[in-house]
């Protein structure tokens, strides 16, 4: 007998709102996280825009110690492990440093890349031969499995603690591999989530790909476009999000608050054939996986109620669109509500499948369907498949059930998941 | 420097490391940096670190072996000082 698996905890760190009470105000009123950086500008980047969260100095010692802080530049670690510790404290317990191990609970932490700017500072000492004095942080911090590291050690977690990575499916993906340990009773808990740097040395990358917009550096908060018709790149933002997941019997056992149920998921790979590329997705793989999710979670196709994309405001969108048309057999009235929490964070890369997790689970709570910003204009082929009364331009109160959340990412990989309003 | 100078010079520099205020506020020369003061022993290099900016001085990673008190920091410290 498998058991099922619930959200018991949330904990966010976004561009646009740090912390659930503001990132769920942020949702309802369709608030921007996107602004110019003056750095981007400075290092002749096309795209000068970008979502970075507002960690003040006081906050971030109410999360770390002043020794942890010392030498510490490594902005995903610091997203994640406030994300974290929300979490857990949002699901009941304690954050407490002589706490028991814990050996019912596991973390999966993924991320792309972590503490870039911390990797930079011991390139230059290296680079001047000065290896000795990097002093003991640089590995712990540049490490992927960083933000697993410091974590685990600050809640005391003795299940399986380790780090996915998956391009910008790696927050959904590990949401899907916590919730499977959970439902094969390896764990009572797992906490999940993803987080990703910011800054130009995470971004560059992209910004050489002229895949993020260079078209809106003067009015930012219209930069990042999804499903619009003058959709041109994505916008970068970084953060972290991170979910409690717990088996229901454990969940009721405490009394703890339940937010949702995970029904499951699936993650596979379009292995980069059939159209598929490092960069663009095999539409057969796409579609096949929000349909074995569906199966999974054993979900009809027309009991999907709203979707979160993963649209990013690239050329992909109506291809996105499509395969989601195609899969659930569903378009025009009959489709699914959908928005992209991207029009309001950017594209928070490793962080966004988390980030974006957490958003679809305060939606499903709350009981609404955020608004997709800057998309008055649909793009002209989303328009022949979906009804634009399915795509909210403000927020709106929607009494519903099923929510899918999908995130793909570069190397052709997908992850799709099913939550559910729980009803006790 | 005399002893206390030096002493008192060091402390500062420890001070963010250590993990036993207790035993820090009765530091002697024979308190042990791991054993007494409860630092990380992935510590000790930032401390040698910050000793050498401190003192304007370079140790070695045999100095570094040695320096497992506050007696050997004092000794190694002002050694390097005096040559």
């Amino acid at each position: 007998m498998t058991k099922r698996v619930v959200i018991t905890g949330l904990g966010v760190v976004a561009p646009n709102g740090v912390g659930i009470e503001a990132f769920t105000k942020a949702l309802k009123n369709g608030t921007s996280g996107i602004s110019f950086h003056q750095e981007l500008k400075d290092l002749n980047f096309s795209c000068q825009i970008g979502g970075i969260p507002i960690i003040s100095d006081e906050l971030k010692s109410k999360y770390f110690t002043d020794l942890q802080l010392r030498g510490f530049n490594s902005s995903g670690i610091l997203y994640g492990c406030i994300a974290g510790i929300d979490a857990w404290r949002d699901a009941g317990f304690d954050v407490n440093e002589d706490s028991e191990l814990d050996y019912d609970t596991g973390l999966i932490f993924g991320t792309g890349t972590s503490g870039v700017e911390k990797f930079r500072e011991a390139i230059y000492k290296l680079d001047e031969g000065n290896v000795r004095r990097l002093g003991s942080t640089v590995v712990l911090q540049t490490m992927a499995s960083g933000v697993s590291a410091y974590l685990s050690g600050m809640l005391g977690l003795g299940n399986q603690v380790t780090t996915n990575s998956s391009a910008c499916t790696t927050g959904t993906e590990a949401l899907i591999l916590g919730h499977d340990r959970i439902q094969n009773g390896k764990a009572k808990r797992m906490i999940v989530g993803s987080c990703s740097d910011h800054g130009p040395y995470v971004w560059g990358g992209f910004d050489a790909m002229r895949v993020m917009t260079y078209k809106h550096n003067t009015e930012p908060e219209k930069g990042s476009r999804p499903m619009s018709a003058t959709a041109s790149g994505f916008v970068p933002g970084s953060g972290a999000g991170a979910l409690v997941l717990e088996s229901l019997e454990s969940a009721l056992e405490r009394g703890a608050k339940i937010y949702a149920e995970v029904l499951g998921g699936e993650v596979n790979s379009g292995g980069q054939r059939n159209g598929g590329t490092l960069t663009a997705p095999n539409p057969e793989a796409v579609k096949r996986c929000i349909s074995k999710a569906l199966e999974n979670a054993k979900v009809k196709n027309s009991e999907v109620d709203v979707i979160n994309g993963h649209l990013t405001a690239t050329t992909k969108d109506a291809l996105e669109i499509q395969n989601w048309s195609e899969a659930l057999n569903r378009k025009g009235e009959d489709f699914p509500f959908i928005n992209s929490t991207k029009s309001l964070v950017g594209h928070c890369l490793a962080a966004a499948g988390a980030i974006e997790c957490v958003a679809s689970i305060i939606q499903i709570k709350e009981q609404f369907v955020a608004p997709n910003i800057n998309c008055e204009d649909f793009h002209p082929e989303i328009q022949k498949l979906v009804h634009s009364g399915k795509i909210p331009l403000e927020s709106q109160v929607q009494n519903f059930n099923v929510l899918a959340k999908a995130s793909f990412g570069f190397g052709d990989v997908n992850a799709c998941v099913l939550f559910k309003r729980f009803m006790a | 420097m005399n002893k206390d100078e030096l002493i008192a010079k060091l402390k500062p520099i420890i001070a963010p490391y250590v993990q036993d205020e207790e035993a820090f506020k009765n530091l002697t020369e024979d308190t042990d940096f791991v054993n007494d003061l409860k630092i990380n022993s992935a510590n000790l290099v930032d401390i040698i670190l910050d000793i050498e900016d401190e003192f304007n001085i370079r140790l070695e990673n045999e100095d570094m072996e040695q320096m497992l008190n506050v007696r050997s920091a004092m000794a190694i410290v002002t050694s390097k000082l005096n040559s």
